[in-house]
This record gives C-alpha cells, structure tokens and sequence, in this order.
C-alpha cells in the first residue's frame, strides 16, 4: 500500500531542518579564521578557483577589517561570489588546494570567509558598481542564470544594454529553482539577483522563452550580439516503462518546488523514498526527504562510492542526515500497483575485465512510496536548431570555441549549455564573465 | 624533584615566581589569593604618602594580534590609591598568616631623604622582607618627580638608594626603569648606592592605539589620552636584553637580579633565569589569566629542571649569560645554508617570496609537471634564517652548517675589515 502524506513533521521540525546548512561566521570568528592562512605565494587556492579569486588577498583583508576591500576583491571577479560561497563544493575546489589541507587536513574555511564578505556588503546595502558609458550597442541574453547574469553584469559595466530573455516567472536560474534550500536560504538568490541588476543597464523580461516567445534569427537582428545561458532543460529518462505514473518524479521538478513553496508542509512526503543517482542533485532530494519527514530513504547508484559526481562530504552529509546508499544497483523495473508505485527492481551491477558495467541478473525490490530520478539534465536543443539559425552541437550541447563563440557569428554561450562545462554555478558564472569579456572585443570590432 | 627555592638576597622563597608590583598586589585579598594559588611571593603595589593618589576611569589599553588578545599591554594608573595605614596593615597581617612566602613592599615617595626614612620605618614594623624602591613608573609620577624621573637620573638612584641603605636593615631592591638608553647606567648608580638587587624591567613609555574615529590615543578618557606604561608579551624581548646587559656588565658585580617583563609562563621564566635571575616577576599574565597560571609555571619550571639534570635554580641561573656577547665577538667564518625538507613542504611559496622580495634571492620557484617546488641556491644564501622563520611548518626548513674548515675569526680580526687587527 502506498504511503504519501503532507506535512508528516510540525512547523519547528520543517524550520530546524531546513534552516541554514552552515550558520555564517561572525566578525570575530571570521578574523580568527582569516588569520589562519597563510597570505602564500603563488597560491594554489587561486588556482583551484574557477573564477580565479584572489583568495589570499580577500582573506587578507579579512584579517585586517578591510572588509569593503576584501569583498570587492571577491565580486570583481565573481559577481556570485555570495551564492558561490554557500552552493561550491569547496572540498573539491579551493579547499581541497588550500596548503593546509596538506599540512592538517583543515583548510582554512575559504567558502565561509568568502560568505562573511560578501554578506557585509550586501548588508551594506552599497551598490559598488555601475554601467559603462554608453556604447550605443544592444546585447540580447537568453536565460538569468549564473552565466547569463554574470555575463549581462560585465557587458552593461563595459556600457553595453542588455536584455535578458528569461522562460521562469523568476530570475536567477536554478539559484532560484534548483539548488538545495538548506544551502541558500532567507530568499537569498533572489537578493543576489537584486545586487547584479543594481548595476543597471540590464531589462530582464521574465516569463520570455527562446523559441516560443522570441526567436533566435530575430535576436540576430535585434540586437548587436546575443549570449545564450540557457543551462540544461530536460531531465534525462531512465528508459523504463511506467515513466509517467504517479509516484515517479524528476528531483529537479520536486526540489524546485520545495525552493518555491511557502508552507514545506504541503509537500508530498513518501515513507519511503527512492532516488536513483549519484550526482549532488541525488543527494539534495534525498536529504530534503529525510528533512521533510519521510522515514527510510534510499539513494541507489549503479557503481561505487568514487565514481559518484557527489564528492565525498556530500556523500557523508547525506549518510550523516541518516540516508542510505546503496551501490552498485541499476534500475530494472518500476513496480506498481494500479497507477501507483511500489517499488524498484534493481539489478545488481558489477565491471567486466575492461572496466565496463553490466548487469548480474541478479535482482531485488526496493520497495517505496516515491521514486526520484536524479541521473542527470539534458540541454534541449529545439530553440537553438531553427532552420535559419541552427547552433552547432557535440554531446547534445551547444559548441563554442576558446572565445565563447558558437557556430553563429555573434552569437555566443556559456554555463551548463556549453560543451565541456563542468556543471557548477562558479562554472557558469566563469563563462559568462569571460564570455562577455570576448563579446566586447567583438562589438569593438564590429 | 627539582627544588624550586631560593633565597634572594636574603629573603626566602619557596619558588622564584613573584607578583609585580601592580594591581594584583594592591590588597590583600588579592594577595592572599595568589598565595593560595601557589605564588612564592609578591611585590605589594607601590606605597606613597599619604594623601593617597587618583585614579582616572578608563586605564588600560592593549595591542592584540592575530585574534590574540593582550599581546601588548598599557596602563595610565598610578601608585596605590587606597590609604598607606590601610596597607600597612595588611601587609602585617599577610606577612603573618603566609610566613614562608616573600613578601616585599614597593615604595614611592619625593626625592628627599625624609619621606623615605619615615615610610622605611613603618614598612619594617610590617614586619616584610623587603623593599622595592619604584623608580620606574613612567607616567603621572614621573610628572609629579618621583618614578623614572629618578630612575632617569644615575645620580638620583644613587642617592635614594644610599639613603635607604642608611635607614633599613631590609634589603632594598631597585626597580629600574627601561625608558633610557643605557640601563646599565641606572644599574651601576644602584650598586654604587649599595642595593641588594635590581628588578626590571618597569613599563616602557608607549601609546598602544590611536582610536581612529575618536582621533585620540587609547585607553581614551574623556576624548584625550595619555602615553601608558607597556608591558606584557611584546616586552619581553627588550626586558631579556636590558637583563642581559646588566649580568654581564664588570661594573654591576654581579648584582642579583629580579626579572620582570611579558613573562607569561615557566619557559618565559626559565630563559631570564639563564640570564641570571634569582627571581622573576609577573603582572599582565596574571591580570589576564588570573593567578592560577602559577601551576604550570611551577610545574613546567620543575619538570623541565628534572628533564635537564639541574636540581636547584642556581644550577641553570646565569649560563646563558657568556654566551651573549658583542657582534664584533661572532666568528665571521660560521656558515649556514637553508635546506628545504620535500616531503614536509606544502608549498605557500613564502620561503621564496621572502627572500625574493626582500632578501637574497636565493629561493627558486618553479612547476615540475605542474607541481610547485621551492628550491635553495646555495650560491646565493645567506645563511639570514628568514625562510626559516616565515615556513609556517615546522622543522620544514632547518639551517645546515657547511664544513669549510676555516678556524673562529671575529670581526676585529678578519681581513675584510678595514680596521682590523689580525697579525699580518
Ligand atoms: C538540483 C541541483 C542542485 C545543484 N546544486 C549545486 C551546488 O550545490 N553547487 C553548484 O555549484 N552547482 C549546483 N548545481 C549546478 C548549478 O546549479 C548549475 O551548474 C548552474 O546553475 C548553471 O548555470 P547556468 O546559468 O548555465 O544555467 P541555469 O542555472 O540552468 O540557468 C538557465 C536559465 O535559463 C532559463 N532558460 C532555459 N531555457 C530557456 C529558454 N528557452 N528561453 C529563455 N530562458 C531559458 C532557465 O529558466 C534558467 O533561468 C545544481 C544543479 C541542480 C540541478
Ligand atoms: C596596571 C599596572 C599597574 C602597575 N603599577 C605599578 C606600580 O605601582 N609599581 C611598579 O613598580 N610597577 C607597576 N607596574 C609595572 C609592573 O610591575 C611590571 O613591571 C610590568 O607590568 C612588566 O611586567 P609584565 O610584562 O609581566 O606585566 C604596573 C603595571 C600595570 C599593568
Ligand atoms: S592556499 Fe590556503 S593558506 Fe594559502 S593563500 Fe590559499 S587559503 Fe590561504
Ligand atoms: S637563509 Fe636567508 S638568504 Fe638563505 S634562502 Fe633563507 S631567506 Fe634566503
Ligand atoms: S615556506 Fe616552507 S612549506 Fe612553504 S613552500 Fe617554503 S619550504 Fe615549503
């Protein structure tokens, strides 16, 4: 029998659960932390940066209350320094550089001290930046997510307009409708969102989807250039039958209702909860069950504990929030009864003399009120395959060389639609930065 | 287990660690319950004559570093200000119910001989072991004539001290101010006076911070601020070299010595005994810490005395004191090298940018596939210790001594050294 229900905890329990993951540093603490690194030369954290902070300099001023310093120093470069210090996986990026993981395994807390900037400057309420003299030259931007903000905020300081196409009622990419809430509470994308348009210059037009309700060709018309930052669509299908019953979800679909909602406790909770996955977004929905109230959750991945996307201490995080995970087991079946789900037949999976997976035939039942399928987005390419305006592809991505150029001359991209991105907000933030730096040149060319 | 004891110029202790001349000696309840916690003895807060000073509100300030607090210290107060009979009397007492600890008296009074006569004599009725003339305090009383502007004038400390020598059979301690430039011109002025011993160092001259949206010194009164005396950590380096000038002087004789200045643990106090310290003294660390710190310094001192062999404090007192001597008294031959241990590395790089930037260029950095190394050019070091310093690893770098067979040659007698004196 099937057991779905809403609110299976009390209003506090839902407010403990999902109230900030890592409570932020105070002054204080922030100083003592800051004075921990090193200030080193030719500093490998910088390098393990995707955008390149200078993290001993930011630390450093840190250290010394120069905290106007040290925040500017973060979001010249970064304009997500805020998200990115809460949503990285600092343990696999500077962190994990950090000269001290090397010496005693405890980095200094870059993603904190990074937050503890930021913050107060945005608590400053203090816009530091501001539109370049005008240029005259129009950029259209599809999609407000990391790389289509970040990018708009670099063309409209080198005083070009932008106008950002946006499908979502909000901005902000999965900032807004993806990330896990515990990560960025307190509606904090939205004021992030808030902080980049400050700086003027940029018309978002929410609610406006490339190849519904504005076309390519036309944008190429339109506007000088165009940036395409429109991240992944589609979730990837399991190729089973029975996709399409109830108690099967997307976890993006789910978790970007639990970012939306207002009341956590009219969520459908199963008892039992199954994900399939092994990337961070696997883990965000299983820990979100097991906040939200369900009482056995299980997140299967079809090989073993290293070859999961998820590093290490998500993994651990989602042990220590009492999820179980379970390797080496790939779908087989979903079972059910009527229209409902019961369950998952697994099949157990192991690696041939070459290193491939295949399946031993030997299986089992995972019995559960929900499923969660979480193997993976995919880029759809329909509005960017119009006759007249088709973007080359490889891995069913769009292609772009060293500059961010695709196919289309003046059209670029960046961010989780581009080949060979790595699939993280710092990423995308990175490509829209450069991205717009490469656009520059190219309208001062034109 | 090592005997902590001693006897200081006469006056028994049952171990060397005393309390300053300072607040946490200014009554006794304060100084009762340092003796409960184990303190050998104590410098009760300076006496002076009666009126008894003022205190301003907002005394203290301090320097802190790197999250620590109370590096440095400063104070803007004065000598005791509660009544001398008050004082008098409790010393009496605490001199009576804790008999084996010391118990020694600062005094301060106007450069005359009366004055001193007259409080000698009541201190003495108290029964205590000893007296420490302050002729170190370096604000408010030195306006005021008494405190280092004695203590500044050789010939004054002289005079106060023949005096004093005249009028007690206790023994005088002369506590000696740091704010000159030769202390050991104030030393020599107290053993030609006939002291029993000198202690320092007193507070240093100082302004610890400028309160920048006051536009005014801390501890700020009122808008204004003061120059304070300085004291705790941060002084110790210059308390060790003033000790050290006076041990090894021919002209101090000598002289026994109280050692005073940011000692803050038995260690601390260990290296000013090696100086020659019969005793050392303690105030910020106790009015940061409180006075239970006296447990380590009591056991750290005694554990560390038993791991080394020595038995009784004179074992150690005094031995590091030949080995401080004039630059011109080094061998210019003596020659080390940075060596970098690979394993230990962890590659900040700052080995490299300090003596890149600021000092030899004798560290290389480079990428081998990839990876960060850091590499010493022996050509070109100098053997300065720096990297050493700045490697925030332990034991990373270590400094080798390179074998080039080449006898002592000091300065005075090296060939470089155009008014050398070595034999042709
Ligand atoms: C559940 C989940 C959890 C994650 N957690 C983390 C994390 O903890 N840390 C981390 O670093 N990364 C995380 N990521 C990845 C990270 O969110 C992405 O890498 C990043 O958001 C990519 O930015 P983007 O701008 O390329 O795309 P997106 O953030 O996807 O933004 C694209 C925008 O374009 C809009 N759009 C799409 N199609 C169109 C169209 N046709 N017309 C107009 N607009 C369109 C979308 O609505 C969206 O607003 C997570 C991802 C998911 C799914
Ligand atoms: C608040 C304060 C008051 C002091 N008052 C006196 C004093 O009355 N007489 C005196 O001889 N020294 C006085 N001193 C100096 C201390 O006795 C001691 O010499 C100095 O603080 C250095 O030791 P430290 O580094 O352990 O603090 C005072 C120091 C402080 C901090
Ligand atoms: S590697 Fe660590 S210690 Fe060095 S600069 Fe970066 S954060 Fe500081
Ligand atoms: S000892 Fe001095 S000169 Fe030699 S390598 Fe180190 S810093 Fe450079
Ligand atoms: S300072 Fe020490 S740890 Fe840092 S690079 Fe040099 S040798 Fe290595």
């Amino acid at each position: 029998m099937s057991d779905i229900a809403f609110g299976r905890l009390s209003e506090d329990e839902l407010e403990e659960n999902f109230a900030d993951m890592y409570p932020p540093l105070d002054a204080k603490t922030a100083g003592i932390e800051a004075s921990r690194c090193y200030f080193c030369y030719d500093a490998p954290c910088i390098e393990a940066c995707p955008t390149g902070i200078n993290i001993p300099n930011f630390i450093r001023k840190i250290a010394t209350a120069n905290y106007r310093g040290s925040a500017i120093d973060i979001l010249d470069e970064n304009v997500m320094g805020g998200a990115c210090a809460r949503v990285c996986p600092t343990e696999v990026l500077c962190e994990e550089a950090c000269v001290r993981t090397a010496q005693e395994g405890k980095p200094v807390t870059i993603g904190k001290l990074q937050r503890f900037a930021t913050d107060w400057l945005m608590e400053t309420g203090e816009q530091p930046y501001s539109q370049g003299a005008p240029t005259g030259k129009k950029v259209a931007i599809v999609g407000a997510g990391p790389a289509g903000l970040a990018a708009a905020h670099r063309l409209s300081q080198q005083g070009h307009d932008c106008e950002v196409f946006e499908a979502m009622p909000k901005s902000g990419g999965l900032n807004e409708y993806g990330i896990a809430a515990y990560k960025v509470p307190d509606n904090f994308a939205q004021k992030e969102v808030d902080f980049i348009l400050g700086v003027g210059g940029i018309t978002v037009h929410n609610g406006k989807k490339l190849g519904t309700d504005v076309h390519l060709a036309d944008l190429r018309k339109d506007f000088d250039a165009v940036f395409i930052g429109s991240g992944l669509g589609s979730v990837q299908a399991l190729g089973l039958d029975g996709e399409h019953l109830d108690g099967l979800h997307n976890a993006v679909d789910f978790i970007s209702d639990v970012r939306q909602t207002g009341n956590m406790a009219e969520l459908p909770v199963g008892r039992r909860v199954v994900v399939i996955g092994g990337g961070s977004t696997a883990i965000d929905i299983a820990v979100k069950k097991k906040k939200l109230g369900a009482e056995d959750v299980t997140l299967v991945y079809r090989r073993g504990p290293s070859d999961m996307s998820a590093t290490s201490v998500e993994q651990k995080f989602a042990q220590n929030n009492n999820v179980r995970i379970k390797h080496w087991m790939q779908p087989k079946a979903i079972k059910t009864e009527g229209d409902r789900v019961t369950g998952v037949e697994f099949e157990y999976t192991r690696l041939d003399e070459n290193g491939r997976l295949f399946g031993t035939g030997e299986t089992v039942i995972v019995e559960a009120d929900m499923v969660f399928k979480a193997i993976g987005q995919v880029f759809i390419p329909d509005p960017v395959r119009h006759e007249a305006s088709a973007l080359e592809l490889n891995n069913a991505k769009i292609v772009v060389d060293e500059n961010y150029a695709t196919s289309l001359d003046g059209v670029f991209a960046g961010g989780d639609c581009i080949d060979g991105n790595i699939g993280l907000t710092v990423a995308a933030v990175q490509d829209g930065k450069l991205a717009a730096a490469a656009i520059g040149s190219y309208l001062a060319d034109k | 287990m090592a005997d902590l004891s001693y006897s200081f110029a006469g006056i028994k202790t049952p171990n060397p660690f005393w309390l300053a001349s300072a607040p946490p000696t200014d009554k006794e309840y304060n100084v009762v319950r340092a003796f409960e916690a184990g303190w050998g003895g104590v410098v009760w807060k300076t006496l002076g004559e009666d009126p008894p000073v003022v205190n301003v509100s907002s005394r203290y300030g301090a320097v802190n570093y790197n999250g620590q607090r109370m590096m440095g210290f400063n104070n803007i107060e004065l000598i005791t200000d509660r009544p001398l009979q008050i004082n008098l009397d409790e010393i009496t007492r605490v001199k009576k119910d804790w008999p084996d600890r010391a118990v020694i008296v600062s005094l301060m009074v106007p450069c005359e001989e009366e004055p001193w006569r007259d409080i000698l004599k009541k201190v003495e009725d108290t029964g205590a072991d000893g007296v420490e003339l302050n002729f170190g305090c370096p604000h408010g009383m030195s306006e005021r004539g008494m405190g280092s502007a004695v203590g500044q004038v050789p010939d004054y400390v002289q005079m106060v001290t023949e005096w004093c020598k005249k009028h007690t059979e206790m023994p005088v301690i002369v506590k000696l101010t740091p704010n000159i430039t030769d202390v050991r011109q104030s030393a020599r002025a107290a053993v030609r006076g006939g002291a029993d011993a000198v202690s320092l160092i007193n507070t240093i001259n100082s302004i610890v911070n400028i309160d920048l949206d006051v536009m005014a010194p801390t501890p700020t009164v009122d808008g204004k601020g003061a120059h304070g005396g300085y004291c705790g950590p941060a002084v110790k380096p210059i308390a060790l070299n003033m000790v050290a000038e006076i041990a090894r002087d021919p002209e101090c004789k000598d002289i026994l010595i109280s050692g005073i200045g940011g000692i803050s643990d038995w260690r601390d106090a260990a290296e000013f005994i090696s100086l020659g310290c019969g005793t050392v003294q303690v105030c910020t660390a106790a009015m940061h810490y409180g006075f239970k710190i006296v447990d380590d310094m009591n056991t750290g001192l005694s554990n560390w005395m038993d791991s080394k062999g020595y038995n009784v404090i004179d074992d150690f007192r005094g031995l590091a004191t030949p080995n401080v001597t004039d630059w011109n008294q080094l061998n210019m031959n003596y020659d080390i090298k940075a060596r970098i241990n690979q394993d230990l590395c962890i590659k900040c790089g700052l080995c490299h940018i300090s003596c890149e930037d600021t000092s030899h260029q004798a560290i290389t950095a480079s990428r081998i596939n990839g990876e960060r190394r850091y590499e010493v050019v022996d050509k070109e070091c100098v053997g300065c210790n720096l990297c050493m310093l700045a490697c925030p690893v332990d034991n990373c770098i270590t400094m080798e001594q390179m074998d080039n067979g080449k006898p002592y040659m000091n300065w005075n007698e090296d060939p470089r050294n155009p008014f050398s004196t070595a034999a042709e």
